[in-house]
């Protein structure tokens, strides 16, 4: 861990901040495409199996 | 060779980006992880600003992409405006809220660094007024598409939102230029190589930009797909009500 001084707190929580914003971007953007790819599937399955 | 408005097919757009997806996502973790350790571990402090000058590898990737997001969107609003094409509107829509985000970082960092910096967590700089302009522009874009049921007049509405918008996307890449006032130092990066900053910090910074750029690539691609699908699944369930 690089010693970061007096500043050590500004600098810590700039790094939470954006990681925990990114990660929760690309989890709700990955969340997102599965479940409406999963949603498409089953309605384009049940227009095919109903004619 | 192939026209790029082969793309615009949604089809071919799922086809390609499918393709290129896991490529563009995994070299976005490796540059972007890889850059933020170097930054974060590899460099020393500054000798006039201590170790927050580590908050530039977040700060600068951040607001750079909160800036290009809108000019992306922009060019896609323009596409749609001008041909039609419903996946040029709505990768506009789908890069809203990673754009958005990357303004929440950019201000969030900028307060922190400005704190111990400046005294203050904020102020009203030219700068930093015009990007507070800007990411509200983003949730007014989000909430206009959110509100707007009939998805060609949404993607109407949120072009012409979109091109107004841009005038503070320009402004606060080129506010201090225009100004010369504010706490808000000129632009960290320039050709210049007395301006530019320190290559110890200058070649880490060059890979969290690129992963930072990586990222919304990749991030659009993949909303991009789930907009066209969700778009799809809308049509075909008002069509399955029809008849």
């Amino acid at each position: 861990m690089p010693d970061l001084g007096k500043y050590a707190t500004e600098v810590m929580a700039s790094y939470a901040v954006s990681l925990v914003l990114i990660v929760a971007l690309v989890a709700v953007s990955v969340w997102r495409a599965r479940s409406a790819k999963a949603a498409l599937d089953a309605v384009e399955a049940r227009i095919k199996r109903n004619g | 060779m192939a026209s790029v408005w082969e793309y615009a097919n949604p089809k071919k757009f799922i086809e390609t980006t499918d393709r290129i997806l896991p490529w563009v996502a995994g070299l976005a973790v490796v540059t972007l992880v890889g850059g933020l350790i170097w930054g974060f571990f590899f460099t020393p402090a500054d000798y006039r600003q201590g170790s927050t000058v580590k908050i530039i590898y977040l700060h600068v990737p951040s607001a750079l992409m909160a800036i290009n997001a809108w000019l992306m969107m922009l060019v896609a609003s323009l596409i749609w405006i001008v041909r039609r094409h419903h996946v040029s509107a709505l990768a506009a829509r789908a890069a809203a809220p990673v754009g958005a985000v990357m303004t929440v970082i950019a201000l969030v960092t900028g307060a922190i660094w400005g704190q111990p910096m400046w005294g203050t967590w904020w102020a009203w700089d030219p700068r930093l007024t015009s990007f507070l302009i800007l990411f509200l522009f983003y949730l007014g874009y989000i909430a206009l598409w959110q509100a707007i049921e009939n998805d060609d007049t949404a993607a109407d509405l949120t072009s012409v939102l979109c091109l107004v918008g841009s005038v503070f996307a320009v402004l606060s890449r080129y506010a201090v230029n225009f100004w010369n006032q504010g706490l808000h130092q000129g632009a960290s990066l320039s050709m210049d190589k007395e301006q530019n900053v320190a290559d110890v910090f200058w070649y880490p910074l060059i890979v969290c930009m690129a992963g930072f750029v990586l990222l919304f690539v990749a991030l659009v691609f993949l909303r991009t797909q789930t907009e066209i699908r969700a778009r799809r699944m809308r049509a075909l369930l008002a069509r399955e009500r029809l008849s």
